[in-house]
């Protein structure tokens, strides 16, 4: 009986967190749309109106408005120009004539990219890395976060986070040489173990295993601390009332730990699913050589290739446009599934 | 926070509970090596005589142990150079950063500022949407920034998913009231900044400018395409170091060991660079560790 209660109180709980959570990256779009998010703040400026006029208030604020003016402005400059210079993805960019008067050439330059004899293989090494790496790097983290969360010895399990957060701070740059002298034909710690000389940055059948298993290691353990800082909030009593019943440590996980983490792991997932096309280059970009270009060609890099080596801006432009579009697409997919499924609209 | 997890209400666990301690125990402690090892080895071997490395004699302890590749490390001035502008880099970039964050979450906390949500729309829309590579190419480039220090900056000067968590902090750590008490007391917009919310927001800022100080010290991507060649910092340097594979003839002159010794300077100039790269990162971070769980979660639920 007691129990019960206990469960349906945790279920609500659940259900109430699940909601500040999904609010959690969103809020600002929630309160575009949902005024009522926000029920203090709402009274308090409905309130005000009767008693100022808008100019009286923004008057009042000047000083609020004098501190944005510089982070608008940078914004405006930096982000919003040059997303109406996209346009010159349908023009013949000419840097004389500027983003607005290059000649007008249509989606010629899609159509080139469309057309090249590499568009297959660049479009099948981006969706075919990102997928992979979602599929490994999203559960590991959850996984890692729910055995941590269990250890009881607060030292070690502090000891296990420090260490497992380091990696995250090291440069993409230290990682790749890391992963150079790792996979070195001669003397690397790989082929040393496996007593081989395989150089593994030639194998074009190697390339996606070395680009996810090292991001794996790099950034699983910082990955870990939306869940760890979620479990941090589970209700002790939960725990209590599990082991009076004689619940195990893998019980306790999977009737506990799981339940609460389910929303956040909902969340991260449609996240990292709406942002699929956006495969790092940098990473890409260093462990390239020409002998695994079969499989670690992406679309990122090619848009660098073509523009600031080449210099072909239009060129450039209208490739990472088309990369842009087929996110906005799974975006707007996967936040009408989520709505679906939870009744919070994401984006 | 952390502690309420570690249930102490049991006297005496039973066997099961015991076993399941150490399976626990026995998989962190493996994770944990998976993670630490290869940082340790690079860190070992760079105190090591490269050929003894690369003979697979170094595992647990340095193999003839030197400090000659630091020595090279710190006699090189393109490494020097490098170390010097990554710290400008990082400290000039981290100080605009926070300060960025400051005054674009602070205004935007206050729920009685007429287009607030308008402005953060403003904001957040550029989280989603951009204009890509080339186009802000070309913008830094028609604002002149091309090859200055500050098209490190100013093209990415408004963390926005940053400032959120900062802003929601503001909002909900904060109390209002203290606010509303210091313009009671005659506090202008600006004085109740200076003096509540800053003094009252340094951790979730500490974590902020570790983000940031991490982001400026390991960038090269950005310095690599807006600086031109100039003034690069640490990790594009590292880049040439680590391209490097054998020495050529002409070198293999100069150097009167010839041909074997250059090649063995190359290596553990490798191995050594990359932990004075990787070093000063991996020490900051642990101070400001605790505050990422509590900052996170101040900064997202809304409390």
């Amino acid at each position: 009986m007691e129990n019960c209660i206990k469960k349906r109180e945790g279920e609500k709980k659940r259900n109430e967190t699940f909601h500040n959570r999904a609010n959690l990256f969103f809020k600002d779009v929630n309160y575009m749309r949902n005024k009522n998010t926000n029920a203090q703040g709402g009274t308090a400026v409905v309130k005000r109106r009767y008693t100022k006029s808008l100019g009286q208030r923004m008057k009042d604020n000047w000083q609020l408005y004098a501190l944005l003016a510089i982070p608008v402005l940078l914004t405006i400059v930096y982000k919003y120009i040059p997303m109406y210079g996209i346009q010159i993805a349908f023009r013949d960019f000419d840097p004389s004539l500027g983003f607005t008067q290059s000649k007008w050439v249509g989606l010629q330059w899609f159509e080139r990219f469309f057309t090249s004899p590499n568009f297959g293989r660049m479009m099948k090494n981006t969706v075919l890395i990102a997928l992979y790496s979602l599929l490994w790097s999203f559960p590991i983290p959850i996984i890692l976060s729910l055995i941590i969360n269990q250890v009881r010895f607060a030292r070690f399990r502090r000891v296990v986070q420090t260490v497992l957060y380091a990696p995250h701070f090291i440069s993409v740059m230290v990682i790749c040489g890391m992963i150079k002298i790792f996979l070195s034909p001669t003397g690397g710690l790989l082929n040393l173990l496996l007593g081989t000389q395989i150089d593994f940055l030639t194998q074009s059948n190697a390339f996606r295993t070395i680009y996810i298993a090292s991001g794996i290691w790099q950034d699983a353990g910082w990955g870990c601390i939306i869940y760890l800082a979620t479990l941090a909030n589970v209700d002790t009593s939960l725990y209590e009332a599990a082991k009076i019943d004689g619940a195990s440590v893998f019980q306790r996980i999977l009737h506990i730990d799981i339940p609460e983490l389910l929303p956040m792991a909902v969340l991260n997932l449609i996240m990292a699913a709406g942002g699929l096309m956006n495969v790092g280059f940098e990473k890409v970009w260093l462990l390239q050589t020409d002998l695994n270009k079969a499989t670690s060609d992406v679309i990122a890099v090619y848009v660098y290739q073509l523009g600031i080596e080449q210099g072909k801006y239009s060129y450039s432009t209208a490739v990472g446009l088309f990369n842009t579009v087929i996110n906005i697409l799974l975006l707007i997919i996967v936040n009408k599934v989520a709505s679906k499924v939870s009744d919070v609209e994401f984006v | 926070m952390a502690n309420k997890n570690s249930v102490k209400v049991k006297k005496g666990p039973g066997l099961s509970d015991k076993t399941s301690d150490a399976v626990l125990v026995a998989i962190c402690t493996i994770v944990l090596l998976i993670v630490a090892y290869p940082l340790y080895y690079v860190l070992v071997a760079s105190f090591s005589d490269p050929y003894a490395v690369y003979a697979g004699k170094t595992f647990l302890l340095p193999s003839g142990f030197t400090l000659d590749g630091y020595k090279a490390v710190f006699a090189d001035p393109d490494i020097v150079s490098g170390f010097l502008n990554s710290v400008k880099y990082t400290v000039i970039g981290t100080i605009f950063s926070v300060v960025m964050l400051y005054i674009t979450a602070y205004p935007l906390s206050d729920d009685k500022l007429p287009g607030r949500k308008w402005i953060s729309l403003f904001f957040v829309v550029t989280m989603y949407f951009g204009g890509g590579m080339i186009p802000t190419y070309l913008v830094v480039k028609q604002t002149g920034l091309i090859g200055n220090m500050w098209s490190l900056f100013l093209p990415g000067g408004v963390a926005v998913g940053n400032m959120i968590i900062v802003r929601n902090y503001f909002k909900n750590s904060i109390p209002r009231s203290l606010i509303e008490a210091s313009e009671i007391d005659g506090c202008s917009k600006l004085r109740s900044f200076i003096n509540v919310i800053i003094p009252l927001s340094m951790p979730i800022m500490a974590v902020m400018a570790v983000f940031s100080m991490v982001a400026y010290w390991n960038d090269w991507f950005t310095a690599m395409i807006y600086l031109g060649g100039k003034g690069q910092p640490l990790p594009l340097v590292l880049r040439g170091i680590l391209l490097k594979s054998a020495a050529s003839q002409e070198q293999a002159a100069m150097v009167s060991g010839g041909f074997a010794e250059l090649n063995k300077m190359t290596e553990m100039i490798k191995f050594c660079s990359m932990i004075v790269a990787a070093l000063p990162m991996l020490i900051a971070y642990p101070y400001v560790q605790k505050y990422f769980e509590k900052g996170f979660m101040a900064g997202a639920v809304k409390g």
